[in-house]
Parts: structure tokens; C-alpha cells; sequence
């Protein structure tokens, strides 16, 4: 799985932190999202997964790499 | 000719059977008349939304602006200035200012911040709790722990003295009222809080704090200019409307939910952790959650199959949309462990609800809180004799009866 966030479109939810703090967090000085691991260990996907459906601005976008199940 | 055709024109909000359950119109207009034709409060005309994907994609579209003060624009509340979505502060800055102003407020509301306000938020339940528990049984939960509690938290947020938190709680009430205070009343709590905050940023502007105000203040000041009073005040004024009655109401409705239905209350006893997902999940089936968000175009544009004209306002009915079996499996029922919930309570899109880590962060504590400390809590009248609040942007219940 490969993570990409688009820093124009998050409004600072802090959702994805949430869900998955291992992979996503939020820069101190104004909210937006930080991607810390592109591309996280299978243990991680669901949680992902479930930061990129709760997105309210739709700024994180998820590619399955090929082989994987999705 | 069918529920919301023209010719056949509903009045919104529609009228509810019940204070927790949705009206049936809402399943009948999102299968026969998504974009339906709706008259408001004011008498004016609007298109109301309630399927997912249509609320979805029109919150997330800028082309639907929250323009409401356009000369066509549809006013939505019966009082002279069309109540707060068409009043001066609660317009729309411009997109641009309106991402640099985000960005700025953002700040204090990430999940790193909420985490570190958790124990304070829990220690002000804790103290709302025990005096709710000194006082005996039956109580107003709403009225001693949900009411207060969100209040409290925007007052020491914006620095304002303890002493000062029962003003900020009639302002804020009467700030968000459709019909329920006169123009006059509605006028005067504007300019009192007004006068009340302008001093109050004049005396943080001397010495400023460990708050928001004082902490925009000298972001602005960093940056090389000064942060205008009007933009102090607007931001106060947005934080007190948007996250006082809501959060308030939000937790009256969601104890509420929780004890209805008494193995929804005994099996967060028996398992605390389901608390956040819980949480998520009497957001979306919350069935009164107010007006829901209007929005006005200036372009044509196509929404769930059918071109809405420009110059028309519509309104996104949220909690409709929440219900939406298309999107939710057993939308009508209540699933406490529900992942991912991608509900939409607090909007979608560039303007979703800014305080929206705040909310979960007081809810789920209000939770925990109430899990631990009055695990046997119950309804001390049948959910059926709930009661709704009427004539508030916001919706909520008038009281919430428990005992213990």
C-alpha cells in the first residue's frame, strides 16, 4: 500500500491521527497533515484504510501496490 | 405528483414523530425526490438534500458558497436579519483568507492538543458529575453536565474567567435562536457579547495568556501585523455558536441513545474501549441534529441526477444523509463498534466542522466519565416521552431525566 496526502485539501481534522497515529500526524503550527509513513506495514492497512474513508476533505489518497489484497 | 415536488412544497424543517427518531419523510424524499422543494421558516424557497453522496459532494464543492446574503439567497429564519446564517459574522471570508484563517485557528484543535486537554475536560466532568450526584436523583443531565460542560471548556480556551461562564452560556443560547427570542433580545446578546469581548481582548491585548486569543494575537505579530478586534471577535463569537449548543445538545442526545436502549449503556460497561467508536456512532444516527447547512450557487450544476439552477440555496440535511442505507449497512439501527463510520455530522469538504477533535475529545470524555463513575445511569422517564427543543439553529432535547 502507498499513502499520498494532499496538504491543499486537508482542513486539519485531526482524523486521520486518530485512526492511525502510527502513520499520520498533524505539523504543531497549523494543523496539517503529516505523513509519516508512506508506505506502512500490512499490520497498519485497515487503520489507514479506515483514516483515508473518515477524511472529511478527501486528502488522502491510497494505492494498492500489485499482489496485494485489497 | 410526490413528496417535495414544486407543487407539492414542504415546510422545513420537517416536523419529527419523536425526539431520538428521524421523520419518515426523510427515507421517502431520499428515494423518490433527492433534491426536493422546501419553504423555510423565513417563507423563502430552497432545495433540501438528503442522500449521502449529494450532501457529500455539495459540501465538498466550492462552488456551493456560503454566500447567504446574496440578494437571492434564500433567509432562513422567520426574525428580521434571517438569524445567524445570514448575519454579518457568520459570513463567508473570502476562500483564500478563509484557508489562512483555518490554518491559524488549527493550531489548537489537533489530535496531539485534544489529547493534552483530555484530563482537563474529564477533571470538569468529574467536578459537573459530583455535583449532579450531590444534588440526588432524578436529574437534568443535560441541564448539569452536558449544558455546562462545553462552556466551560470555550471560556478557558478564550480566557475567559470562570466567574463569566454563565453570560457566555445566555449568549450563546440566544445567538443561535430561529425563533424562540425577538429581534430585540437577539440584538442585544450580539452587542453585549461584543462589548463584553472587545474589553476582554483590549485586556489580553495588555497582558496576554496561555489562550486563543492571546495566542492568534501573536501569531499575527510573528507574521509582522496586527490581528484586527473584528477578527478576535468573529473568531470568539464562531468558537461560542459553533461549539457550545452543539456539543451541549450532542451530549443529552447521545446519553440519551445510549440509554433508550439499555444493552447499548451495558455493553460500554462491560467494555469502555468501544468509547470512541460509540461516540462516531450517535453522531451519525443523531435524528435531531437542527437545520443542517445551507449553501447558495451563483452557477448551474448537477446534483443526484438533476441540474439544480444557479441562484438557488440549498439546504444539506446531514442527519438525513447519515441514515442513508446506500451508504450505511443498518442505517436505522445503532452498531457501537461501526468502522470506519464516515459519517457526516460535522460536514465535509474545506469547511467541515473545525472543532471537531474538540467535540470527540469532550465526548468521549464525557463518556469514560459517566461509564466509571454511574455505571448503572438510566432514564428516569421512557424514551418515548423525550422531549425536542425547538426554534435553535442547533437540536437537542429539553432534558434528559436520569437517575442512578
Amino acid at each position: 500500500m502507498k499513502v499520498s496526502v494532499d496538504e491543499d485539501k486537508c482542513c486539519g481534522a485531526g482524523s486521520c491521527v486518530l485512526a492511525a497515529p502510527d502513520v499520520f500526524d498533524q505539523r504543531d503550527e497549523d494543523g496539517v497533515v503529516v505523513l509519516l509513513d508512506p508506505e506502512p506495514a500490512g499490520h497498519l492497512h485497515a487503520a489507514v484504510r479506515e483514516a483515508a474513508d473518515v477524511c472529511p476533505a478527501a486528502a488522502i489518497t491510497l494505492a494498492v501496490t500489485l499482489g496485494e489484497r485489497t | 405528483m410526490a413528496l417535495g415536488d414544486t407543487d407539492h412544497e414542504l415546510l422545513y424543517p420537517i416536523p419529527s414523530p419523536a425526539a431520538l427518531e428521524p421523520p419518515a419523510q426523510w427515507a421517502e424524499l431520499r428515494q423518490g425526490c433527492p433534491v426536493a422543494h422546501v419553504r423555510l421558516p423565513s417563507g423563502d424557497r430552497a432545495s433540501l438534500l438528503t442522500r449521502y453522496d449529494d450532501v457529500k459532494q455539495v459540501l465538498s464543492d466550492p462552488r456551493f458558497t456560503r454566500n447567504l446574503d446574496a440578494p437571492d439567497a434564500a433567509r432562513i429564519a422567520a426574525n428580521e436579519s434571517g438569524g445567524v446564517f445570514n448575519s454579518g459574522l457568520g459570513n463567508a471570508l473570502p476562500e483564500e483568507h478563509h484557508q489562512q484563517w483555518r490554518r491559524m485557528v488549527g493550531k489548537w484543535f489537533t489530535a496531539k492538543r485534544m489529547t493534552a486537554l483530555r484530563p482537563g475536560i474529564e477533571a470538569m466532568a468529574e467536578r459537573l458529575v459530583d455535583g449532579m450526584v450531590a444534588s440526588g436523583a432524578p436529574a437534568d443531565l443535560k441541564a448539569a453536565l452536558g449544558f455546562p460542560l462545553p462552556v466551560w471548556v470555550i471560556c478557558d480556551m478564550l480566557g475567559v474567567p470562570e466567574s463569566d461562564r454563565d453570560r457566555f452560556a445566555y449568549w450563546s443560547n440566544t445567538l443561535l435562536s430561529l425563533t424562540r427570542y425577538t429581534q430585540a433580545e437577539i440584538d442585544a446578546a450580539q452587542a453585549e457579547f461584543a462589548g463584553y469581548m472587545s474589553a476582554h481582548i483590549a485586556a489580553t491585548r495588555a497582558e496576554p495568556g496561555d489562550d486563543l486569543i492571546s495566542e492568534l494575537i501573536a501569531a499575527a505579530a510573528g507574521a509582522g501585523h496586527v490581528m484586527p478586534d473584528e477578527a478576535l471577535l468573529a473568531t470568539s463569537q464562531g468558537l461560542l455558536v459553533a461549539g457550545h449548543e452543539t456539543t451541549a445538545n450532542m451530549i443529552g442526545k447521545m446519553v440519551g441513545m445510549l440509554l433508550a436502549d439499555r444493552t447499548r449503556w451495558d455493553a460500554l460497561v462491560a467494555d469502555p474501549s468501544l468509547v470512541r467508536t460509540a461516540v462516531e456512532e450517535a453522531l451519525r444516527a443523531d435524528a435531531n441534529p437542527g437545520f443542517g447547512i445551507p449553501r447558495y450557487i451563483t452557477e448551474d450544476v448537477e446534483v443526484g441526477g438533476a441540474v439544480v439552477p444557479r441562484g438557488t440555496t440549498v439546504v444539506c440535511n446531514l442527519a438525513a444523509a447519515n441514515r442513508d442505507e446506500d451508504a450505511f449497512a443498518d442505517a436505522a439501527g445503532m452498531d457501537l463498534a461501526r468502522t470506519p463510520n464516515a459519517h457526516l455530522a460535522f460536514g465535509a469538504g474545506a469547511h467541515s466542522c473545525l472543532g471537531q477533535s474538540l467535540a470527540r475529545t469532550e465526548l468521549q470524555a464525557v463518556l469514560d466519565v459517566l461509564l466509571r463513575r454511574l455505571p448503572t445511569l438510566e432514564l428516569a422517564v421512557p424514551a418515548a416521552e423525550l422531549e425536542r427543543v425547538d426554534g435553535l439553529v442547533v437540536g437537542g432535547l429539553r432534558e434528559l431525566p436520569v437517575r442512578w
